[in-house]
């Protein structure tokens, strides 16, 4: 009568490599992942009047009070506004998904204590979400270039491309702030005083021509988020193609993080259960 | 009778530091200065024991001794750190009321959600539904956002979720406090028509009395070991001379 699958053996002494056994579980989980993406979507909108429209009206608004302070002071950026949007997509993508793998972990202690599910999964439906939103988000980018005279060119069919890396990085870097954040509670906190530090220290509201050029070579070799917003930019913003180490080494970069931050999470993650 | 959950063996350790650290702060400030120490934790040790098919098998001891950790094993929440555990057949655990419900969503979509929560899939839920909303006798309720339910609405939507098919392994972590009196006699009726048909029960209850009543054989653990496995009423009396 029992199936095979229900029967759970684990043997301390020769237990599957955990990463890729996480990995597995993820797959079988799908469903759940599907559903927590949704509810995060749905919740999101439920009460608000605009709904969806929301997702794509407050990157705008920010980019409009960002235009209306900087426009004069950054004039030699063509399209200053469209400039600000598309940054600000890549980075509220970031910023935005990487903080909800660790508000929705901690969320879910009180299940992770008492049930099994894979323990990414939490991550991955804030990855999942981020990655909607900024589709939606794309619409009002793409008339805001219109209202400017940016021209639209057909690279933007490039942009799955800087999506999946950003996507790559932010799970990475979510899972590891989560990590931390499940030992330390105050590391919550001090997570969006780095956003907010790491945002101004990555070209997204200022060209990086003004950038001096010690500080310049600082930032673009030591940020990842530099050469990541960089690619979003360049199929849309500056309509072109990337050159190839214009992808490959944010790609690298955000394979490192992502190989890391999920080793990490995955081998601290069977104490969570017993400190959450 | 088959064993459903083999121990064999278990111990579970971890290193906690030997004085609360609770910020990320102290931690790199204690860190630098070396202050922290590490030592190693055994929440459980060598611990071995069986439960058979049917059984509804108690666990008891003092806070801290061990009994949460063991029903997380068996949850496989938790992985042990030496030894060898085997749990044949479908776990369910009674969550703590409400657990993974979000109060925007529709009592419908809440089932789903929580029902994908417990690792059921979109088709299984769909076979489900009908079942699970007869129970709860939420019917007209059911496309209503869950924040206009009352706690006894929430705590009847759980309980159906998660006992809507017979688990061959029931985790019951404490005791049942879901809504009324009336709905706790049902509740109480379908987890002993699920024991009838054979489900494994186990139970961690600090009431010696839930314990007495409901359990066939019971366990007691002190300072993460097994002191005892037997007859409820010497266990009972043994944890109880103990105090």
């Amino acid at each position: 009568m029992l199936e095979k699958n229900l029967v759970y053996i684990y043997d301390a002494a020769k237990h599957p490599f955990q990463p890729l056994d996480e990995f597995k579980q993820v797959i079988k989980y799908r469903f759940l992942i599907i559903q927590l993406l949704r509810r995060d979507i749905v919740t999101r909108y439920k009460r608000s009047v605009l709904g969806i429209a929301w997702t794509m009206l407050n990157p705008l608004g920010t980019m409009i009070v960002l235009s209306v302070a900087f426009s004069q002071v950054f004039k030699t950026t063509e399209g200053y506004p469209a400039y600000v949007l598309s940054g600000l997509l890549a980075w509220n993508f970031f910023s935005q998904a990487s903080n909800a793998s660790m508000v929705n972990l901690i969320w879910g202690e009180g299940l992770l204590k008492r049930i099994f599910l894979p323990r990414t999964s939490f991550a991955l439906a804030a990855i999942g979400t981020g990655f909607v939103n900024t589709l939606l988000s794309i619409v009002p980018m793409l008339i805001v270039m219109l209202l400017f005279n940016i021209p639209i060119t057909l690279t933007i069919l490039f942009l799955p491309v800087p999506l999946i890396i950003l996507a790559m990085f932010s799970l990475g870097v979510g899972l590891l702030v989560s990590t931390f954040a499940v030992y330390f509670p105050d590391v919550a906190e001090m997570y969006q005083i780095v956003l907010t530090a790491w945002m101004y220290l990555t070209p997204i509201i200022y060209p990086e021509e003004i950038l001096p050029e010690n500080i310049s070579f600082l930032i673009s070799t030591f940020n990842p988020m530099y050469s990541i917003v960089k690619l979003f930019r360049i199929p849309l913003y500056f309509g072109r193609l990337p050159v190839f180490s214009e992808w490959f080494f944010p790609f690298v970069i955000s394979l490192v993080f992502l190989v890391v931050g999920w080793f990490v999470f995955v081998f601290r993650s069977n104490e969570f259960s017993q400190k959450l | 009778m088959a064993e459903k959950i083999i121990l064999n063996d278990i111990t579970v350790s971890y290193k906690i530091p030997s004085e609360r650290i609770s910020t990320f702060k102290e931690y790199i400030i204690k860190s630098i200065r070396r202050q922290i120490h590490h030592r190693q934790f055994y929440a459980l040790k060598n611990i071995s024991l069986e439960i058979m098919e049917g059984e509804s098998f108690g666990v008891i001891g003092h806070n801290g001794a061990g009994k949460s950790t063991t029903l997380k094993l068996i949850a496989r929440v938790l992985a042990p750190s030496l030894g060898r555990i085997e749990v044949r057949g479908k776990v369910s655990p009674l969550l703590e009321i409400g657990a993974g419900f979000h109060p925007e969503l529709t009592g419908r979509e809440n089932i789903y959600l929580n029902g994908a929560l417990l690792g059921f899939s979109r088709r299984e839920m769909d076979e489900k539904f009908d079942s699970i909303v007869e129970f709860s006798e939420l019917n007209n309720f059911i496309d209503a956002p869950m924040r206009t339910y009352s706690s006894g609405m929430w705590a009847r939507l759980g309980f159906a979720v998660a006992t809507d098919s017979q688990p061959d392994i029931l985790l019951v972590d404490e005791v049942l406090a879901v809504g009324d009196e009336q709905f706790q006699q049902k509740c109480f009726s379908r987890i002993e028509r699920f024991r009838q048909n054979g489900t494994t029960i186990v139970i961690v209850a600090h009431s010696m009395e839930t314990i007495e009543a409901n359990c066939t054989r019971v366990c007691w653990i002190d300072h993460g070991e097994v002191k005892y496995i037997g007859a409820p009423d010497i266990a009972i009396t043994k944890y109880r001379s103990s105090q």
